[in-house]
């Protein structure tokens, strides 16, 4: 449904307002990156604009600290509806290596919606540009949850008993 | 001065087209890339070595029952340092390649691993049992008996 909903909603370009709520640079470098010729995130209609006001997309790496937080809640009432929220970085979309500290909020999830999230540390920028891709639908998502458990003992005795076979004694 | 621009505009045109055409043909990142965790289920038995080392406590661990050990892996907030791939005494983590990991659900970023343990006699806490024929001694498996249980 989101995914219908970004093809109406942002029928030509992203623009984008890029907001560090505290992160160490290294995403913000990636970010960049991103938009090098290089890489040329401007093929798909990214651009990063200097105001929220004009923005359809936010941002955000860092973990969220205490004192950006309420300016970050005044930064998306800026932004014009329909709006997406990205989380770039493993600090953004769980709060990284400071998730229980106490000048952190954890993440951009706690304290704003997060639509898409764009784990690693520093997300690499082929990593962010298959982000913008999921966002504009023109990637299938490759995640799911794992649920893993070990062998049964079914297959286990099958095992053991082709390693020379267990008997009652 | 007009020869010099027409030379850089020739420059220009030698160099071509330089930008990666990444989401339509595939990337490999470069060998030592560490990207996201795998775990080997069948190796690993629970000694939580790797959530002692993990900086951002990504590893949690927990015992449902005195058979089973969860270990529940929140890699959203994974910092791809590798210590756990290091310390893993049995190789059971891996850091694989996969780069593509963007997605709109943080329940997807998630890996959930059921161990299946045995009760100490003495206190009732987990510990691995040595063998896969004593993880079978200690759930009371039996080869000959009825439907393998005792």
């Amino acid at each position: 449904m989101l995914k219908r909903l970004c093809a109406k909603a942002f029928p030509k370009a992203l623009w984008v307002y890029h907001a560090n709520t505290g992160a160490c640079n290294g995403c913000d470098i990636e970010v960049i990156d991103v938009l090098t010729p290089y890489y040329d995130a401007e093929r798909f209609g990214i651009r990063l604009v200097g105001s929220p006001r004009h923005a359809d997309v936010v941002l955000v790496s860092g973990p969220v600290t205490r004192q950006v937080a309420s300016a970050l809640h005044r930064l998306l009432d800026a932004v014009p509806e329909p709006k997406l929220v990205v989380a770039v970085g493993s600090c953004a979309c769980g709060g990284g290596a400071w998730f229980d500290s106490y000048g952190v909020l954890g993440g951009a999830d706690q304290v704003i919606p997060v639509d898409y999230y764009v784990p690693g540390c520093p997300p690499r920028p082929e990593a962010i540009l298959y982000g913008i891709a999921l966002a504009l639908g023109l990637v299938s998502k490759q995640v799911v949850c794992e649920r893993l458990s070990q062998e049964s003992l079914e297959e286990l005795a099958q095992g053991v008993s082709r390693y020379g076979g267990v008997s009652d004694g | 001065m007009l020869l010099s621009k027409l030379r850089e505009a020739l420059i220009c045109l030698k160099a071509g087209r330089v930008t990666l055409p990444y989401p339509s043909a595939p990337h490999d990142p470069s060998p030592r890339f560490r990207g996201k965790i795998t775990v080997d289920p069948d190796r690993c038995f629970g000694c939580g070595g790797c959530a002692n080392v993990c900086p951002a406590g990504v590893i949690l661990i927990h015992d449902t029952d005195q058979h089973t050990r969860v270990l529940e892996f929140q890699w959203r907030r994974c910092t791809y340092c590798g210590r756990c791939e290091e310390v893993c005494p049995e190789q059971a983590i891996h850091m694989s390649q996969q780069f593509e990991t963007a997605t709109d659900r943080p329940e997807d970023l998630v890996i959930r691993l059921e161990v299946f343990m045995g009760p100490c006699q003495r206190c009732g806490r987990c510990f691995p049992p040595p063998t896969p024929l004593d993880r079978m001694m200690v759930s009371g498996f039996r080869s000959g008996g009825n439907g393998g249980r005792q």
